[in-house]
């Protein structure tokens, strides 16, 4: 069964109910006819029971993949554009003609920002559904949730996010940055071009800020000549009152604000921030800066962009950036959710990563020849997409994980990024890295 | 043999459900639905364990808790405890892979290494043990529930402000729990847990037994619940809650009488809790929240406050229309499940069971005289009026 | 008042100036004061609800995200229709937010409330089912992502008293906001005749009535007061926070500590409460971490409940 995308704003319930039976039907009436209608030109190539011999949904003519994200709840907001981008994937590569002569036909589920709903479902789509493929997950909890499950029952996961790293899974392919990539190279920066000596890490009590400013502390302390923590805080996830940190910050006058501050405590957080008089321009004056790991596009239409402008964000893809394909991306994205954002869609970071998921996997199956997977998790070490919105990505040989580049941007009065930087080579996924334990 | 008919299954009509409920959950559903559905059952039935502990302790005692999800974590932690320090120790035998290569410490759960802990921490130490795991899961809880009691009901808090006080207790948890996350594993809780005492859990045997096990444990907690419920504290705890200084005038000690309810339901929402871990493979803060606690409380009011067994179909209706509802139509979800918490509270608040109860024998009798009526043959008799 | 003269003589221990120092101490003590404004403003129209007629509204966080929505589409309407309404719209959200969330609150009382008095345990469910409700109907209306109204230019931004020294304006705001409601409520409680009845009402429902007061209609003009208040609330939550359908959840626990702590149908106790746990929370957020001060105070509380159960401030009302 398939549920249409997140809600559009502005609609009737009914609208939607109906909406949502009528995409189902569609999308049954679609794959009847797939069925009939499509023909795949590669099937003497590639018969059915050389390609799929696990017993996976895969026919002459299409083959079926997961998606399960978090559609309602806490996290529908994050996960949303996730959603967006794989489904665009999936579409611009049926249109292309799909996988070995195969169209793919999703079944979404959701995980309602609940981790063993998470677990349930991932089961549901391994077990029941028997997909070639999942893509999914966005928080660490609900991947380590689900990882179990996917070692167990061998099936494959394209997870989008930037995490903590400490994982590599021959189950899992990570399109989203591990800690060391997003973070070093950000901090080299900041001491090398600002001349930044003084840091104070900020985060949401989570794996993923604490692991990251574990990192942030040793390479800063280690590796950068003369630097160090002035100061590292947590608050809990969903805090709304930044003030007493604020002054804090204030008494401590560090050079770099490093906040790793995720989800609607952002807004609080940034809107504090100003409030206090601690603005991109003021902190310029004084030669200091805010550098953030956590906030791209999407957060900032949130916040927005009068309470962020002039900050600082280390990613490894952002909306503006120049190449031809990210152009290319940027506008199909817009024309395909038109009715949705008219035309001015927030894409970030991991929209982006998701979006790389199912060309990934496309490469993996026709370099194996065949759906199964542990053909396709052998043959994923070294695939390559040269048309990556950030530019051409690598899987790594031994690790699972991207080589990309990382990049940093300034934020905009619009809520985009100017991209100031950029690393000059790829870097290397390093999931457990020596010397940052 | 009389007095167990009458007190541990309640006389006739207590039988009858009692028959029905575990033909439904041992034979029927067991051969009607496949592996993977059974296995939700299993893990809404552990919840169940706490909708039974919160008739006893709201429907016969008055007490509201809507921090229930602590007693019911600390159980699930505990279990959850003992199966990654085995989980930790095979580890360390599966030589060669790149998990290994990438601790530090060989031999303590993950998590720890993650957050640069080299030793077992002292109060994990018990946890290596299945017994003492299995005699903690009940002893924390229940003195915890003590202590809590205690300083409550001695003082004469009830009702609102002791249901408010233990949310706040269980959000303080929660929040500890999440922020300790060296010791507990943090917003992803305790994952990946594979065997118990050697035997892999995640198989679909494995799943099968565990799902048999929880419903007996379910029948037994039934069992248990009748029988306390019809001894003197039974009828104690039943005339505390409509007339407390009646009680108390009588020379009873009402608090002593709360505090032992109160306990008893804490360790029984424990048992839920570890019967969860072993159904779904891991444990995690999110499910001692709050919202979890609250969901609790509508289990049983769904299924009606007065009637154990009410309370595990509630807790199957609630749940499965959970999933039902989010595999189709995820937004009509909470618009019927908000509908139907108020519908509950104000039109029926005795639950499934009050409604069993006051339509259920006429429609029966009806049926019955019907049938009584109406031999085999009976179309003629329809065309005569 | 002791705890900031030990944060004075801590922090000079640390070797910082003594500008520095005061500035620090000024604005930490604003800090807390901001937070008390917060609480009080959530617990208010709770304590109202809760305090006089007993009802446990779980749905409180909902009205006060309704009071926050009334703002965003007042700024949305503003925006794209009369820009140069935008700089003095925010007074008229207030009142717009008060009478939306009052009037919503003024049907569920109707509709729902009314037969639950009798047993107040089973409005905290019913209430529930209705958060749950509104919470869907938000996501629906007006999407799942998190918005912001519009600030005017006036509301942004801070002030420097002295050097050293930055006072937010929108805590500024938010104080007076808060302060003036709060009159405006116990004003309207103890020296007008509406007050009067309700106060007749929480003591002797049956007398009150046979002395001709409605006390059909002054319960549900008083949970319609409270749920007003709550928008407004929220309303004024748009300076330093975000919105999101579940938004409201996040505030309940924290106000019924406030409520419960300070003493059901006391209003000073609540007063009280707020500013107890604001100042604990603000100054322990300051010396050690977040998540532990939230710990603390949870535990705090619970403990002193615990000794005291009635809360700061017993009420006088013979059960």
């Amino acid at each position: 069964m398939s549920i249409t995308t997140t809600s559009t704003p502005r609609t009737g319930m009914l609208s939607r109910v109906l909406r949502s039976i009528a995409a189902t039907c569609a999308v049954i009436g679609s794959a009847a006819a797939m069925e009939d209608g499509w023909a795949n030109p590669v099937l003497d190539k590639f018969p059915t029971a050389t390609v799929n011999t696990t017993g996976l949904a895969t026919g002459d003519h299409w083959v079926t993949v997961g998606q399960l994200h978090s559609v309602t709840g806490t996290m529908a907001i994050s996960e949303t554009g996730s959603v967006e981008a794989e489904r665009l994937a999936i579409k611009q590569i049926n249109d292309m003609g799909g996988v070995l002569g195969r169209k793919i036909k999703i079944v979404q589920e959701d995980g309602a920002s609940d981790w063993p709903t998470f677990a349930e479902k991932a089961k549901k789509l391994l077990i029941k559904d028997k997909v070639g493929t999942v893509f999914g997950c966005w928080t660490s909890a609900s991947r380590k949730a689900v990882l179990p499950i996917f070692e167990k029952e061998n099936g494959m996961l394209y997870y989008p996010t930037f995490y903590e790293g400490l994982e590599a899974s021959k189950n899992v392919i990570y399109t989203g940055q591990e800690a060391t990539q997003q973070i070093l190279w950000g901090l080299d920066w900041a001491h090398k071009e600002k001349g930044a000596k003084t840091f104070f890490l900020i985060g949401s009590d989570y794996i993923w800020p604490r692991t990251s400013n574990k990192i942030a502390r040793i390479h800063i302390e280690k590796k950068l000549q003369g630097c160090k923590v002035v100061g590292e805080e947590y608050y809990p996830l969903g805090h709304t009152n930044f003030n007493s940190l604020i002054n804090k910050v204030k008494l401590a006058k560090p050079d770099v604000i490093y906040s790793v501050v995720v989800g609607g405590s952002n807004v609080a957080w940034y809107k504090q921030l100003k409030a206090a008089g601690i603005t991109g321009a003021s902190l310029e004056k004084d030669k200091r800066l805010l550098l953030t790991i956590s906030t791209t596009e999407d957060e900032v239409r949130g916040i927005g962009g009068e309470n962020v402008e002039g900050f600082f964000a280390c990613m490894k893809y952002f909306q503006s950036l120049p190449n031809e394909n990210n152009i290319k991306f940027v506008a199909a994205f817009n024309e395909m959710y038109k009715d949705k954002y008219s035309g001015k869609a927030s894409i970030g970071d991991v929209t982006q990563a998701a979006y790389l998921g199912p060309w990934l996997w496309k490469a993996t199956v026709e370099k194996a020849g065949s759906f199964d997977i542990s053909k396709i998790s052998a043959a994923s070490g070294g695939i390559e997409y040269k048309e990556a919105p950030e530019g051409y990505v690598r899987i790594h040989d031994k690790n699972n994980h991207l080589w990309s580049k990382a990049r940093l941007g300034k934020m905009r009065l619009d809520g985009q990024f100017d991209v100031i930087a950029e690393s000059p080579e790829l870097i290397e996924p390093n999931p457990y890295p020596e010397g940052y334990k | 043999m009389n007095s167990f008919y009458r007190s541990f299954l309640g006389g006739r009509s207590g039988t009858v459900g009692l028959v029905v409920l575990s033909l439904l959950l041992l034979v029927v559903l067991p051969l009607s639905i496949d592996a993977f559905r059974l296995n939700m059952m299993g893990k809404y039935l552990s919840l169940a364990f706490v909708a039974i502990a919160l008739v006893m302790c709201w429907g016969y005692g008055g007490i509201m808790s809507l921090g229930q999800g602590l007693f019911w974590g600390l159980g699930g932690y505990c279990m959850a405890a003992f199966l990654k320090l085995e989980a930790a120790a095979n580890i360390a035998k599966e030589a060669g892979t790149d998990q290994i290569q990438a601790l530090t410490t060989v031999g303590i759960p993950d998590f720890m290494d993650w957050n640069q802990i080299t030793e077992l921490p002292w109060f994990w130490y018990p946890f290596k043990s299945f017994p003492l795991t299995l005699a903690l899961m009940i002893v924390i809880p229940t003195v915890i529930a003590y202590i809590v009691g205690v300083a409550m009901f001695k003082r004469r808090v009830g009702g609102v402000y002791f249901a408010i006080i233990t949310q706040a207790l269980c959000w303080a948890m929660e929040i500890l729990f999440v922020t300790r996350q060296g010791w507990t594993g943090g917003i992803n809780g305790i994952t990946d847990l594979r065997t118990l005492l050697g035997w892999d859990i995640r198989t679909p045997d494995a799943q099968m037994t565990i799902y048999f096990l929880t419903c007996i444990g379910i029948i037994g907690c039934i069992l248990f619940g009748r029988w306390l419920l019809n001894t003197k504290f039974g009828r104690l705890l039943l005339a505390v809650r409509d007339m407390e200084d009646r009680v108390r005038f009588s020379g009873y000690d009402v608090a002593n009488i709360k505090t032992m309810v109160f306990c008893i339901a804490a360790a029984m929402s424990s048992i839920g809790g570890a019967f969860f871990v072993l159904n779904v493979g891991f444990m995690s803060p999110k499910l001692v929240t709050i919202e979890p606690s609250i969901y609790m409380v509508i289990f049983c009011a769904v299924g009606g406050r007065m009637s154990l067994i009410g309370a595990v179909y509630g807790t199957l209706i609630v749940s499965f229309g959970r999933t039902f509802f989010s595999e189709e139509f995820p937004a009509l979800w909470y618009f019927l499940m908000g509908s139907v918490f108020i519908l509950v509270t104000m039109v029926f608040p005795e639950g499934l069971a009050g409604a069993v109860n006051r339509f259920g024998p006429p429609l029966w009798n009806k049926i019955a005289r019907l049938w009584r009526k109406k031999p085999p043959a009976a179309p003629a008799e329809e065309v005569k009026p | 008042m002791t705890a900031k003269i030990t944060l004075i003589l801590l922090l000079a221990g640390l070797g910082y100036s003594w500008e520095e120092i005061k500035g620090i101490a000024i604005m930490q003590g604003f800090a807390g004061l901001n937070l008390f404004a917060i609480f009080l403003l959530m617990a208010l129209g709770l304590s109202v609800i809760f305090g006089q007629m007993k009802v446990i509204n779980m749905a409180h966080g909902e009205f006060m995200t309704m009071g926050a929505y009334t703002t965003v589409l007042l700024s949305w309407l503003c925006e794209t229709h009369a820009p140069g309404l935008l700089t003095w719209y925010f007074p008229v959200a207030m009142v717009a937010a008060f009478f939306v969330a009052g009037a919503v609150g003024f049907l569920t009382e109707w509709a729902i409330i009314r037969h639950l008095y009798k047993r107040p345990l089973d409005t905290l469910l019913a209430t529930w089912g209705l958060s749950m409700i509104f919470q869907e109907a938000f996501r629906q209306i007006a999407g799942a992502r998190e918005t912001s109204a519009t600030m005017p230019e006036w509301l942004m931004g801070s002030f420097q008293p002295f050097e050293g020294v930055d006072i937010p304006i929108n805590g500024v705001f938010l104080l007076s906001a808060c302060l003036v409601l709060t009159g405006l409520v116990v004003a309207n409680l103890y020296y007008t005749r509406t007050g009067l009845r309700v106060r007749a009402t929480v003591l002797n429902r049956d007398m009150a009535g046979a002395v001709g007061i409605n006390t059909t209609m002054t319960d549900r003009m008083t949970f319609a007061l409270g749920c007003g208040i709550a928008g407004v609330a929220g309303c004024a939550f748009t300076t330093v926070g975000s919105i999101s359908p579940s938004a409201g959840g996040l505030y309940i626990v924290d106000t019924f500590m406030v409520v419960v702590f300070g003493g059901a149908g006391s209003i000073v106790g609540t007063i009280l409460a707020a500013f107890g746990i604001a100042q604990a929370q603000s100054v322990l957020e300051f010396f050690l971490s977040g998540v532990l001060a939230k710990v603390f105070v949870l535990g705090a509380v619970v403990v002193i409940l615990m000794i005291r159960p009635q809360g700061l401030i017993a009420s006088k009302i013979r059960k």
